[in-house]
């Protein structure tokens, strides 16, 4: 699972972008205001989908949305980027959380897992073509939101506490039934938003952007 | 937006007057140094150390208190089951070993401004030009991503009043499908704005 994560910038890159340069413009500006939203998805208040008995953080959902919609490599660096402002010191995480201190703590291993777990949603939604199903929406979200975040997260957690594997998977499966209804919702959402604007669809963009050219 | 500030602690120390990058590099060895410490006796030694430093930095009980509070009930549940599974002392160094990183992580993110730390980190991330990441794309994608979030925030709240006045508060698809799609026209534009602006060269 890992592995199809770093093979991915390779085709990504052959795939998407102008021959001799990274990133053009417009997926700069895509990955900045995706960064922007798994953050705002954390901002106490605004965004209480549930009313706030509910204390759900949403920033996984925005990372599966981030997944599906940037597909694998923009959102692999959306991730990233979002990660160096919060080891920066920027309170962006969910509760105004931020600084070198989440790296070190028990949910280190979680937030790193963001990364390669948006990637692999992306992948998986890539090879989906120009008009991605619901069920690979959902397979997407589920295995790169949940299980990938969870192959890093539990055994950085195990590694961290000195508890065994299994003990840290028990802590952390409180989380698991909250994180499936997540990618179930991110999956249903992608949808709608693909629906509304094909240009949401990673491999649309991709055919666009080759079709208009070096700009 | 009040949120974004980060949580320096103004002061004149010597931990203030570390370079970030010194500060960091300090940190990952430390780290790794608690990680290595195995008896409670060795632990409770390195959490007097960290004591001492928050008392150098004189940043206040508060701010250190403001970021041990997020580990506070994980610490009760691994000490816990520690006891529980282990014993007493694995209980006591394991539970003092991720509340010390925790702590000292948090010492290197109030004492150093913001913008210190990341030019630190984007100097870490030369590297990234292999991805097609020069400085100066990385130093925009940051600064980008920080004013969009209040943005995306503005925008946040306004499909919110536009769910209230259409009468599906519940509905999360009612929410986070407008507000995805005016995000993404939003981000789109901002790309047109840049590149007619030249940034595409």
């Amino acid at each position: 699972m890992t592995d199809e994560g770093k093979a991915l910038p390779e085709r990504g890159e052959a795939a998407g972008s102008p021959p001799g340069r990274g990133f053009p413009t417009g997926d700069l500006a895509r990955i900045s205001v995706f960064a922007a939203l798994i953050a705002a998805l954390g901002l106490p208040g605004a965004l209480n989908v549930l009313g706030n008995a509910v204390p759900i953080t949403l920033q996984t959902f925005g990372v599966m949305l981030a997944g599906a919609i940037l597909g694998a490599r923009r959102a692999a660096l959306a991730i990233a980027v979002l990660l160096v402002l919060v080891a920066a010191g920027l309170p962006l995480l969910a509760g105004g959380r931020g600084g070198l201190g989440v790296f070190a703590g028990p949910s280190a291993g979680f937030l790193i897992g963001w990364l390669p777990g948006a990637a692999v949603t992306g992948w998986i939604v890539e090879r989906g073509g120009r008009s991605p199903g619901i069920v690979r929406l959902l397979a997407a979200c589920l295995t790169g939101g949940v299980a990938v975040v969870y192959l890093f997260g539990v055994p950085v957690q195990a590694a961290l506490t000195g508890l065994p594997l299994g003990k840290a998977a028990l802590l952390s499966s409180a989380f698991l039934i909250g994180d499936v209804i997540k990618a179930v919702l991110a999956s249903i959402v992608v949808r709608g938003t693909q629906r509304a604007y094909p240009d949401a669809v990673p491999a649309v963009r991709i055919e666009r952007l080759r079709v208009s050219g070096e700009r | 937006m009040s949120g974004l500030t980060g949580a320096y602690v103004p002061g004149g120390s010597l931990l203030h007057r570390l370079p970030a990058g010194a500060k960091l590099a300090g940190l990952a060895a430390s780290c790794t140094a608690l990680l290595l410490l195995r008896s409670p006796v060795a632990l409770t030694g390195a959490a007097a150390v960290v004591a001492l430093l928050y008392a150098v930095s004189g940043v206040g009980g508060a701010a250190a208190w403001a970021q041990i509070r997020p580990v506070r009930w994980f610490a009760v549940a691994l000490f816990g089951m520690q006891l529980l599974f282990v014993d007493l002392p694995g209980a006591v160094s394991s539970t003092l070993r991720v509340v010390l990183a925790v702590a000292l992580a948090g010492l290197v993110t109030l004492t150093t401004r913001t913008a210190a730390m990341m030019a630190c980190l984007e100097r870490r991330l030369a590297p990234a030009r292999l991805v097609g990441l020069d400085p100066f794309r990385l130093s925009l994608l940051l600064s980008l991503t920080l004013r969009s979030v209040p943005v995306v925030a503005e925008l946040a709240s306004r499909v919110r009043e536009a769910q209230r006045a259409r009468g599906v508060e519940r509905s999360v698809r009612a929410f986070a499908v407008p507000l995805v799609v005016s995000v993404l026209r939003h981000a789109d534009a901002l790309g047109e704005a840049l590149s007619a602006r030249g940034l595409d060269d």
